[in-house]
């Protein structure tokens, strides 16, 4: 480095040169340092979600089980008749047989089963019948129509051509309480079955009801500790501190304890006379509330007082000193300064609860869970999988727009803690 | 101040000292009240206590079961942390030491893992693992330990060098020494509590977690949140009060050596 510097004015031209690929070295050498953790995410993180999203879309357990009759389904011309012809009978004849030998026919039944009642047994009764038989009869058409009237159906068949996959939208649809009908058309749903949008609009409100109750509790809390003096302020901080690294399990053990029938709270109730009786405050949407809202208080209480230590004193006096009453100035000049708290904060604590799964699956009633529980239920106890992305596709895509907005407004990895 | 104390400024002030002193008894009352019934010599998780006695103590600490879970829950913790500390170092290392394009996408993406419900992910793990036998098994619940992790170790290895002076770097440099010297001679030793403390917090994060354990582990990989889990739901007993206090008396120290941490380091800072 020296030697070019001494070289004089005929080497600039190099030297800059140099000094742009150093730099460029640079910026190589830093993303490196990178890559190991940006190649972790993305096997062990991104890979098992985008497969597990995926399957909201593809659907091909009846293309594999039933490779005939998903080719005749999707080349006959359904202009003609909703209930197709002896070809596509003769495919589905021989298809049902073969996965009744290989016992594979449960597959496409459940399958089945997800779009009209009786899928199952419609398969499975179908597919036992005609194992039996000695030969072929001459019209499979009239042999299938004749052993379950089912076949004979259009929306029996509609049912089948939405699930010839490969690709599908019938489970994001039924997300959102909506199926496509006989022609193709989306209508919604039957009252009785609509039962997603519901649990989504629980969701949001039980999320939003958390977040809001952060907020306030949340909110005098980073007030008070910012405004004293910087020991105190971590010495109250521990009080924060303790839940925020207290295991949620522990968390949860607690609340249940505290707030069953003859728990501390309905002990402290009756004693000062406020209740004749226990009241029930576990196992029902109060629980829920009570125990989420003290698990994402902290996720509230750091952002705001990150933001809020950072406000200096001299503007409110200012305000103040202008002659503006108390209240206004607050409101006009303190709340505004201390906003990016406040929207970081409680979109944060709104993005946590929004995905809830182990609080409410322990503290909550029936009618208390939350989008994550059907998530969980229909992979382990339903292995409705298809259902079970959809369901994860909407929550992921809430979380992903919430998140883009969050990150904008904190600024990257900065400002989190 | 010039403004004179109005009654409702007074008012408004009580108002939020009440508050604000009534939510630290929201936050800290429950796991308090949980730790004497441990002791409690009754079988019913209420007060008042009928006599003091260690039984559930005794109860948790020679039961097989409760064991083998702190024992897996220690395994899988501190391998995940080990393996998300150096991941998130590194990174942190390069997000600070250049201004690469995509920077902010990448650090936000890498914070992905803190923010996505973790139902989705379990799920995704439940059908990724499967085929590469993953599922039921220790290693498959320390890469997803480890991939949970990872965003608290950049987060505080960030903070931590968002304070280090790069002087210092330029000075190691100057004076002769490689890069991979002035790395482990310069830098680490001073960013070595943030560092740490980063480790401690993805130890902790593993230490809570319970929805992955609960897809991907097997019967083998029970860890303490796993079995606290089960005995909330089935029959909540006075031994998992005893379990939680002992997972409590962890968090306090946790939290000690996080606290011990970080302002060792921002003395560190201040001197440097």
């Amino acid at each position: 480095m020296a030697e070019t510097m001494l070289a004089g004015p005929r080497q600039t031209r190099s030297l800059k040169r140099d000094l742009a690929r150093a730099e460029r070295k640079r910026k190589r050498n830093a993303f490196l340092l990178v890559l190991p953790l940006i190649v972790f995410v993305l096997i062990f993180f991104v890979a098992p979600i985008a497969g597990m999203l995926e399957r909201s879309v593809v659907d091909t357990d009846l293309m594999e089980t039933w490779p005939k009759t998903a080719e005749a389904v999707r080349t006959y011309d359904w202009e003609k008749d909703a209930v197709p012809d002896e070809a596509v009978f003769s495919a589905l004849a021989q298809d049902l047989i073969r996965s009744y030998d290989d016992r594979t026919a449960a597959a496409v039944a459940r399958r089945l089963n997800y779009d009209i009642s009786g899928g199952r047994s419609l398969v499975m009764g179908t597919a036992r019948k005609i194992a039996r038989l000695d030969q072929p009869p001459a019209s499979w058409r009239d042999t299938l129509i004749e052993t379950e009237p089912d076949w004979g159906r259009a929306e029996t068949w509609a049912a089948v051509r939405r699930a010839a996959g490969p690709l599908t939208d019938f489970f994001l649809l039924q997300t959102i309480d909506h199926q496509r009908d006989i022609d193709g058309s989306i209508v919604p749903v039957p009252t009785e079955r609509a039962v997603y949008l519901q649990i989504y609009a629980r969701t949001f409100a039980i999320a939003l009801t958390v977040t809001l109750l952060c907020l306030m509790i949340g909110f005098p809390i980073a007030f008070l500790l910012a405004g004293l003096r910087e020991n105190l302020a971590n010495l109250l901080m521990i009080l924060v501190l303790l839940p925020f690294w207290t295991p949620l399990l522990v968390r949860t053990a607690a609340w249940v304890v505290v707030l069953q029938e003859h728990g501390l709270v309905n002990q402290m109730l009756q004693f000062l006379h406020l209740t004749n009786g226990p009241i029930r405050l576990v196992y029902n949407r109060s629980g829920v509330i009570i125990s989420m809202t003290h698990v994402l208080l902290p996720f509230m209480i750091l952002p705001l007082y990150a933001v809020m230590r950072t406000v200096p004193k001299d503007y409110m006096r200012a305000a103040h000193s202008l002659g503006a009453p108390p209240f206004t100035a607050f409101r006009r000049v303190y709340i505004p300064q201390v906003m990016p708290g406040i929207a970081a904060g409680s979109i944060l604590v709104f993005i946590i609860a929004l995905g809830y799964y182990i609080t409410p699956a322990l503290v909550g009633g029936a009618a208390d869970q939350m989008i994550s529980y059907y998530i969980a239920f229909y992979t382990t106890d339903t292995v409705n999988w298809g259902l079970a992305a959809a369901l994860g596709t909407g929550l992921f895509a809430a979380t992903l727009i919430l998140y883009a907005i969050y990150s904008r407004l904190v600024g990257g990895v900065r400002g989190v803690m | 101040m010039s403004g004179a104390v109005t009654g409702t400024e007074k008012a408004w002030r009580v108002v939020l000292y009440v508050v604000a002193i009534g939510g630290f008894f929201f936050l800290v009352a429950p796991i308090l009240a949980i730790v004497p019934l441990s002791f409690n010599d009754g079988q019913f998780l209420t007060y008042p206590l009928r006599g003091i006695s260690l039984r559930w103590y005794e109860d948790f600490f020679f039961s097989g079961t409760w064991m083998s879970s702190i024992r897996n829950s220690l395994i899988i913790g501190v391998v995940a942390a080990t393996i998300a500390t150096f991941l998130g170092t590194l990174a942190a290392a390069g997000l600070w030491l250049a201004d690469f394009p995509g920077k902010r996408f990448i650090s936000a993406f890498l914070l992905a893992p803190m923010i996505v419900p973790m139902v989705i992910y379990a799920v995704g793990l439940y059908f990724y693992f499967a085929p590469f036998d993953l599922t039921a098994t220790f290693t498959g619940l320390i890469l997803a330990h480890a991939v949970l992790g990872t965003p608290f170790v950049v987060i505080t290895v960030t903070a931590t060098l968002s304070g280090f002076d790069r002087t210092l770097i330029r000075a190691g440099l100057s004076l002769g020494a490689s890069p991979i010297r002035v790395a482990r001679s310069v830098v680490f030793p001073l960013i070595a509590p943030g560092v740490i403390f980063g480790g401690l917090f993805a130890f902790s994060v593993s230490l809570e977690e319970v929805i992955t354990v609960l897809f991907i582990g097997g019967p083998n990989q029970r860890t303490l949140p796993r079995e606290m889990f089960s005995g909330i739901r089935e029959n909540i007993s006075p031994t998992i009060a005893a379990a939680a206090t002992i997972m409590i008396v962890l968090a306090v120290l946790l939290l000690l050596s996080a606290e011990f941490l970080r302002r060792r380091s921002s003395r560190l800072q201040a001197k440097g």
